[in-house]
């Protein structure tokens, strides 16, 4: 296994630029999830490691050796596709060991990666059957096994559970995460979908336009997005972003949200621009009848344990995470109150977010 | 809008009996929503009520009247597809008013005007009517496949899947916006989806399905708190119900015929302790809530915790059961 390490990458397509200037390492053995919406330069940037794609300029280390301009079959790496393909007429044996055919390993030591693969993936008991009988999840470890059998150093993979349904997405994303507790194989991953990335990722690097927004642990860019387009991304619902305008001092604990008084995690800086966004996820919105910023409540989704009420306020639609027991109806007018600990502030224009006791250090990619 | 009767449907193709005697009544200004996996017959459904396909046996009534016999223009139901079609050379104005334009129905272009402004300004794409169809974000088009078939006053509309080609994000606001439609204009609407939240967060009541049987209707909160069957359990609610052999966590007290105990969150009581009964597998953090997996006695639970907890991996806790469901061997709900 390896580290997988990029400096300096650069991809443009004519006048397009597709990844800008991406730095950042992936420690051996570790989950890195790749995270943004379409046309981000995830996929763009996963290819240039594979060897798919060649760079425009940087590099590209495995290990310490530069491959940004070796072929794919020179890197020693596996590549999942979304789509995952078997070859119809073989059975699981032959379809797992099919790369180890091809790099022309003895038969008996053939056997025994393949059983072994198997075992880790536990469809030991399918071996002997053909694959067209197979059921969705089974094909896709079938698949699974035929990247791992070849022990690379490193595995891509490009929204591999893009084109499953919800119920068994969630299964294979468990799954998934097992098998890398098992293994601890370096493995990048690129997705669109936030909670593939929060629940498997190690570390996650949220892309867009082809810059990375920020470089972090899941938890840390929950807690402390670095923009407005990392708290607008992450979260469902979204964080909720509240713009208003006003100056802060370094040292201030407290900001004023239309005549509200809202405390914040202490500052560390003050702003360039008076156009400022509160930050504040749903889970951390109270109902508070004596709070100063109210608005009337539009809607309730209920979610079993949990319901997200939204409510319309004089600075746009605010959304609570509440327990599904607290009854709310449509046009009751409410307060709303925040935990002033775990807010965040950006600045309107430029998106960043403004350095507090809670945003320390926000890096940036 | 009118109500919609399904009548002992049943729909088979070839050895393969899509749909299964199915009887459901829709009231007029109602959300129901299919729930169930793929290939449970949620589509076939649909399309047996859209005139679509022919049912082998029962009846579709809309507004009283038996269907059954006619074609899918005279039924007079709209249709939301999966994946929105439009008219890429036509405006979005034009896109709108397409329905009405039809020669079938003759509307007054001054109608179809104020018809096409009002639908807009509900779908929030007024500032839009003037662009291509192909200029517009996914999102968008979605919107105005959800507009030309609301310009049409229809009796029923009937919408498979109309939210799952979009992004989380966007799925998330059509949500809102879709419940709030359906409420200001009073609709009667079949919804098919496999997706728990949109159906929780929209229906008025959901309909579960399985292998084209229809195992239970009722509202979400019934639906998620009073499962009749293990299955049903199963489909609501994340993380997913945790299901244990009766003895796992009852201490050998199990109650007679019961074979399973179905535990949500909610359902489960879990503290440190020094000699507990269970050990903390991992914490597994999705930024807003933290699934809590524990072992106990062989079995795996997953529950939601607080993002701030003392809790770490090979702690032990005690836990313990707060009226969890119970189940017989047939995975049928037992009451206590």
């Amino acid at each position: 296994m390896a580290e997988i390490r990029v400096e300096k990458l650069r991809k443009t397509f004519g006048e397009f630029v597709a990844v800008r200037n991406s730095t950042f390492t992936i420690p051996d053995g570790s989950f890195f999830v790749m995270l943004g919406p379409s046309g981000c330069g995830k996929t763009t940037t996963l290819r240039m490691v594979a060897g798919l794609e060649l760079p425009s300029e940087g590099q590209i280390l495995l290990d310490g050796e530069d491959v940004a301009f070796k072929p794919a079959s020179e890197r020693d790496i596996a590549f999942v596709f979304q789509l995952f393909a078997l070859y119809p007429h073989m059975n699981v044996r032959r379809n797992i060991g099919f790369p180890l055919l091809c790099q022309g390993t003895p038969r008996a030591e053939t056997r025994a990666r393949v059983e072994e693969t198997a075992k880790l993936l536990r469809i030991d008991h399918l071996l002997d059957l053909p694959v067209s009988g197979l059921a969705g999840g089974d094909r896709q470890r079938v698949a699974l096994g035929r990247a791992i059998v070849r022990r690379p150093k490193a595995f891509l993979m490009d929204e591999p559970l893009g084109t499953l349904d919800t119920e068994f997405r969630e299964l294979m994303i468990g799954e998934l995460r097992q098998l890398h507790n098992r293994i601890r194989a370096t493995t990048v991953y690129v997705t669109h979908d936030q909670l593939e990335a929060m629940s498997m990722a190690d570390h996650i690097a949220v892309m867009n336009h082809g810059v990375i927004e920020q470089l972090g642990t899941p938890q840390e860019i929950y807690d402390r997005p670095a923009t407005l387009f990392v708290a607008d991304f992450i979260g469902s619902p979204a964080m909720n972003l509240i713009p208003f305008t006003g100056q802060v001092t370094p040292g201030a604990k407290a900001i004023d949200l239309n005549g509200a008084k809202v405390s914040v995690p202490e500052l560390a800086e003050g702003n360039c621009e008076s156009e400022l966004v509160l930050g504040a996820r749903p889970e951390h919105i109270t109902f508070d009848d004596r709070s100063r910023f109210r608005g009337e409540v539009f809607g309730t989704e209920y979610l079993g344990t949990m319901q997200i009420v939204t409510i319309k306020t004089q600075h746009g639609q605010v959304k609570a995470r509440v327990p599904a027991h607290v009854t709310m109806k449509a046009g009751e007018t409410v307060g709303l109150s925040f935990m002033g600990d775990r807010l965040s502030l950006f600045e309107r224009k430029n998106g960043r977010a403004l350095k507090t006791a809670l945003h320390r250090e926000a890096t940036r990619g | 809008m009118a109500e919609i009767s399904l009548r002992g449907l049943s729909k088979r193709f070839g050895e393969v009996t899509a749909v299964d005697e199915l009887t459901i009544d829709i009231p007029d200004g109602e959300f129901v929503a299919l729930l169930g996996p793929t290939g449970a017959g949620k589509t076939t459904t649909l399309r047996l009520v859209a005139g679509l396909e022919r049912a082998d046996e029962g009846q579709v009534l809309i507004g009283g009247h038996d269907v059954s016999a006619l074609g899918p223009a005279a039924r007079d139901v709209a249709f939301v597809f999966q994946q929105y079609s439009l008219y890429p050379h036509l405006s979005v104005f034009d896109n709108l008013a397409f329905p009405l334009r039809s020669p079938a129905r003759r509307v007054a272009e001054s109608e179809i005007g104020s018809r096409v402004n009002k639908v807009a300004e509900m779908l929030r794409i007024s500032h839009k009517l003037a662009s291509r169809a192909t200029q517009l974000s996914g999102g968008e088009m979605q919107r105005v496949a959800i507009g030309r078939v609301l310009v049409r006053y229809p009796a029923v509309y009937l919408m498979d899947e109309p939210l799952s080609s979009l992004d989380a994000k966007l799925r998330g606001e059509l949500r809102l916006e879709l419940k709030r439609i359906q409420h200001d204009l009073g609709a009667t609407i079949l919804y098919v989806t496999h997706d728990q939240i949109e159906a929780m967060t929209m229906a008025n009541r959901i309909g579960v399905i399985n292998r084209g049987k229809l195992i239970q209707v009722g509202s979400p909160r019934q639906i998620y708190e009073n499962p009749q069957t293990i299955y049903v359990a199963q489909r609501l609610g994340q993380p997913q119900i945790n299901l244990l052999p009766a003895g796992v966590l009852l201490n050998g007290s199990s109650p007679r015929g019961i074979a399973t105990v179905g535990a949500r969150t909610e359902h489960l009581k879990i503290r440190k302790a020094k000699s507990g009964n269970g050990i903390v597998d991992w914490i597994e953090h999705l930024g807003d809530q933290n699934h809590l997996h524990v072992k106990v006695g062989g079995h795996k639970i997953t529950t939601l915790s607080s993002p701030v907890n003392d809790l770490r991996p090979g702690d032990s806790v005690a836990i313990e059961l707060d009226k969890p469901l119970y189940f017989d061997t047939q995975g049928n709900r037992v009451e206590r």
